[in-house]
């Protein structure tokens, strides 16, 4: 096996945090509402439809805008010194510190150990009717797909290509992808395990969801 | 201590029992003379009744008895609003099954039991009420339709209907037509379940009151609990009673208080806001006789009825049959027959007779149906008028009649006998004309020159432009626009889709004035205040106010209220929410009620109903259509109670009338448009539009959230949905809207039209 899981675990161990930028979504003043050591909360919500902590305002042509935390964490290295000051879109305003949740360490995790199928296009992507039955009826560790097989819909300007899908034989093991929603290029769609691979990964999980303390 | 002795005394213990815990559940919680500490002696008394002597046992039990009476001497003697609310909410209260069983001889329930049964907090029953007349027993066959709020069973949602409970009992009041057999209706709701999924509360409820208004046989209610729009569903009757400790109101006493006092979602409503609430919404059975809307109280026990109160149910039975009676006889056109019968029923307050002096048969001729349809009519038409306010002087007034009646006989003559005599000779033409062949025409030619000779084609201006041609603009004439106040001001603003679109910050000036207030990049709607609307989509100078002395009041003098009309009318320089006038669109001449959102947010009270009711007889008599544009409406004004509510009933008739008689209607949508207006005069509506970004809905999310404690998806009332849902026919641009309106007229127009 190429990765070494303790190694992994430790250094997750070490570091359980996701550091996200935030930067000046466009130019404007600048007025922080949070200083460093706060917490904040991303959206919630069951449509993710109530907004999180307000980070800080961003006036332009007095029309103020009210930006809130993409992500729930603590906010750290705020630059302070801009508060009441123009800047410039895309200049780093503070960073939040976000731990780790298992089902995240897990998601990090397989990302590494899995054969990754990304989109080759930033376009709406659909699995092909035979695969998502398959997958419907039995979701998790049994619908195989094979080099050349027809995999994916990939769904841009009003045309439908049939992808094939290329890469290591093996089982479908994650869908990342809702279907009919717009997947920026590069993103994954979907995880594949080679079956050899299948109990390594489920001792991953297993090993994960046991030991890691939240 | 013999064993019968010993098992009475436990009845007698668990019925002290119950009187205490009512009593608890009146007062709202037991710190009230010490009521907890009372329940507490009963429950001891029930664990060592074997280890007293039978002589204290009786002594314990009288002090009880005397304690509780006393108490209950106390409490009945003051009962505030919202003690009465909680007795109608008390578990201890009466419901519909206790009705169908004590007050009816017999019952089949209709609608499927079990999963079969679409909403089980509705309930409708055949039933058999007997009378006694001179010894003889004749039996009445009735439609109970009511509903249930307990009997054990969860799912009831504690008497709120969903939508297609309220279809049910529409089902069933049009079996009880097909019958000819009155309606007995029983209302026991805190208001309707608010979710719009299909058929949707709102329409639902609509479309209840507009069969309502028109149906064919007599109906009589009961109000027990009545919350608003819910009420309404099945309560436009020609008789309304109500029981003494009922409510009938506009809102609960809480969700006036959450409104009045702002009170932020989680937060706890105090108790002395509630109550003050309470008090100030007239919601009693005494407030409501006064206003007007009910007919009679059907007494109750002190402290209200409840399961076992046979004497009541006694009363309610006679009750229930006299007013039948009562309705049926004043459709009677044989006076003598009416008055005799009618003064033999006996007044308010009497004791109840063991048998009717006379009987009366529910079975109406067709004669007798007309007349109690328009009685009905007259009825809802009358309700809230006397607590108007107009600003009118005697000789305004005076000339106003007349020219009323003089537009009246003009256009009766115009389009009633001139026009039907017109088109009975058209029609004979046609027929003779598409029958015979080139040698009838030779007979026919003649007499069509002789007729167009006659009767010529009025001219029209509207003909000239019905050709959806390319240059109807959407402004009247271009150069000369209508530019909103708003754009004025040099800033910029988002468009609340811009993180999904990406739509660039706008400039308000572009916005309001070049672009109508929409996004350019993905269509949004921006709210425009509603004077653009008559600037932009009538005519030039077309709009003509009428009605407009008729101003919002205080009736029921609610504290504080006064203040803020004042200052709405200062704001507005208008005198209530709702503006009547006679405009044209493309030449078409229309009646257009309109709600708008700067006074009170659009809010209906009985100023607002009642030029709503002008304006449909209005568009009936001068046969024109009929737009109801309805920029904002918040709902029905819960300071005015429930002469707010009833405004609900005598639009739909009104304007039930205005359709029927050949009228055309069309209602659109703009901006947010909720509750008690949709769920009646504009949800009955067979054409509906709303404006692209509007809100449509019965109840909002917050409501949504806090009576069913589910949270909606935030584009739950949106007009997508609303049109995914069937609610409405189309959504329109608003730089169309224009272009839709005068389509519209045309398309659903047809050649027999009121403006044609």
């Amino acid at each position: 096996m190429d990765l070494n899981l303790n190694d992994l675990l430790r250094q997750y161990r070490s570091d359980p945090y996701e550091h996200y930028r935030v930067e000046a979504v466009h130019t404007g003043v600048v007025t922080f509402r949070v200083r460093d050591g706060d917490e904040v909360n991303g959206p919630s919500g069951r449509w993710m439809h109530r907004p999180g902590s307000l980070l800080y305002l961003l006036e332009r042509e007095r029309n103020v805008k009210k930006i809130y935390s993409p992500w729930s964490g603590i906010v750290a290295d705020a630059a302070l010194d801009l508060d009441g000051r123009f800047v410039e879109a895309g200049e780093f305003l503070m960073s939040i510190r976000h731990r780790l949740g298992k089902e995240e360490i897990i998601d990090r995790i397989l990302t590494r150990v899995l054969h990754i199928f990304a989109a080759p296009q930033r376009a709406r992507y659909f699995l092909v009717p035979e695969l998502a039955a398959k997958i419907e009826k039995a979701p998790g560790e049994s619908v195989r797909v094979r080099p050349g097989d027809e995999a994916i819909i990939m769904s841009l300007m009003k045309r439908d290509t049939l992808i094939h899908y290329e890469g290591l034989a093996g089982v479908i093991y994650k869908v990342y992808f809702q279907s009919g929603a717009l997947v920026e290029q590069g993103a994954p769609l979907l995880g594949i395990c080679p079956p050899e691979k299948l109990p390594y990964v489920q001792r991953v999980i297993q090993r994960v969801r046991t030991e890691w303390e939240e | 201590m013999t064993k019968t002795l010993m098992a009475d005394s436990g009845k007698i213990i668990a019925d002290l029992a119950d009187r205490i815990s009512y009593l608890v559940d009146i007062k709202g919680g037991g710190d009230w003379a010490n009521l907890d500490e009372l329940l507490e002696r009963v429950h001891r008394l029930k664990e060592s009744v074997f280890d007293l002597s039978e002589a204290a046992l009786f002594e314990e039990l009288r002090l009880l008895e005397e304690r509780i009476s006393f108490l209950e001497d106390r409490t009945a003697e003051k009962l505030t609003p919202a003690e009465i609310v909680n007795i109608v909410r008390s578990p201890q209260r009466f419901t519909l099954g206790d009705i169908l069983e004590n007050v009816y001889d017999s019952y089949t329930e209709l609608g499927g039991e079990g999963d079969c049964n679409v909403d089980p907090a509705v309930v409708v029953a055949r039933a058999i009420l007997n009378r006694r007349v001179k010894n003889r027993v004749y039996s009445h066959q009735v439609m109970v339709i009511g509903h249930e709020k307990g009997r054990g069973e969860e799912f009831r949602n504690g008497g709120c209907a969903k939508p297609w409970g309220n279809e049910k009992a529409l089902r069933y009041m049009k079996v009880a037509e097909i019958e000819g057999i009155p309606i007995h209706f029983f209302i026991f709701t805190p208001g309707s379940y608010p979710i719009e999924d299909f058929p949707g509360a709102a329409q639902q409820i609509a479309r209840n009151l507009y069969k309502m208004a028109g149906l064919r046989v007599p109906m009589v209610s009961f109000i027990s609990e009545g919350g608003s729009g819910g009420a309404e569903a099945i309560g436009l009757a020609d008789l309304r009673l109500m029981g003494s400790r009922g409510y009938y109101s506009v809102i609960s006493p809480e969700g006036a208080a959450a409104i009045e006092g702002k009170i932020r979602e989680g937060q706890k409503v105090p108790k002395e806001l509630v109550d003050h609430c309470a008090a100030q919404l007239r919601m009693t059975a005494a407030d409501n006789l006064r206003l007007g809307t009910v007919d009679r109280i059907v007494e109750e026990p002190p402290l209200g009825a409840r399961r076992e109160d046979y004497g009541f149910f006694r009363r309610l039975r006679y009750e229930m049959i006299r007013a039948t009676d009562e309705v049926v006889l004043k459709t009677k056109s044989f006076r003598a027959f009416r008055a005799y019968a009618l003064k033999s029923q006996g007044r308010e307050g009497d004791p109840v007779p063991d048998e009717f002096d006379v009987l009366v048969g529910w079975e109406l001729t067709d004669l007798e149906k007309d007349r109690l349809v328009e009685l009905r009519s007259k009825k809802y038409r009358d309700m809230a008028r006397r607590f108007l306010k107009e600003h009118q002087g005697g000789l305004s007034k005076g000339l106003g009649r007349a020219r009323d009646i003089a537009a009246r006989s003009y256009y009766e003559l115009r389009y009633g006998l001139l026009r039907a005599h017109q088109r009975q000779v058209q029609k004979v033409i046609e027929e003779v004309s598409s029958e015979g062949s080139v040698f009838l025409r030779k007979v026919t030619e003649p007499v069509k020159a002789a007729y167009d000779f006659v009767f010529p084609k009025p001219k029209r201006p509207a003909k000239a432009v019905r050709t959806d041609g390319a240059d109807t603009s959407i402004f009247v004439e271009e150069w000369e626009t209508y530019v909103s106040p708003l754009a004025n001001e040099d800033r910029t603003v988002s468009c609340p889709n811009a993180a999904r679109r990406g739509c660039q910050d706008l400039w308000v000036p572009d916005l309001y004035g070049e672009f109508c207030g929409v996004c350019p990049t993905c269509g949004h709607h921006f709210p425009l205040e509603y004077h653009w609307y008559l600037e932009n989509l009538f005519d030039k100078g077309s709009v003509r106010e009428f009605n407009a002395h008729i101003a919002a009041g205080n009736p029921l003098g609610f504290e504080g209220f006064d203040k803020r009309l004042r200052r709405d009318v200062k704001k507005t320089g208008r005198r209530s929410s709702m503006i009547t006038f006679d405009a044209k669109v493309q030449g078409i001449k229309l009646v257009v009620a309109m709600l708008y959102s700067d006074f009170r947010n659009g809010t209906v009270g009985s100023a607002e109903g009642e030029k709503f009711v002008r304006a449909c007889d209005r568009a009936r008599t001068t046969r024109r259509p009929l737009l109801a544009y309805i920029h904002t409406t918040g709902g029905i004004r819960i300071h005015e109670g429930t002469l707010g509510v009833i405004q609900m009933p005598k639009c739909t008739v009104a304007v039930r009338e205005y359709i029927e008689s050949g009228g055309l209607y069309i209602v659109v949508y703009d901006n947010n448009s909720y509750a008690g207006p949709v769920a009646s005069f504009l949800g009955c509506s067979l054409y509906q539009f709303a404006i692209r970004s509007s809100r449509i809905g019965f109840a909002g999310p917050r409501v949504i959230r806090e009576t069913t404690g589910e949270d909606v998806p935030p584009d739950y009332h949106s007009a997508k949905n609303a049109l995914r849902r069937g609610h409405i026919q189309g959504i329109w641009d608003r730089k169309e809207f224009r272009k839709n309106l005068f389509n519209a007229l045309v398309r659903m127009g047809g050649p027999h039209l009121y403006y044609k």
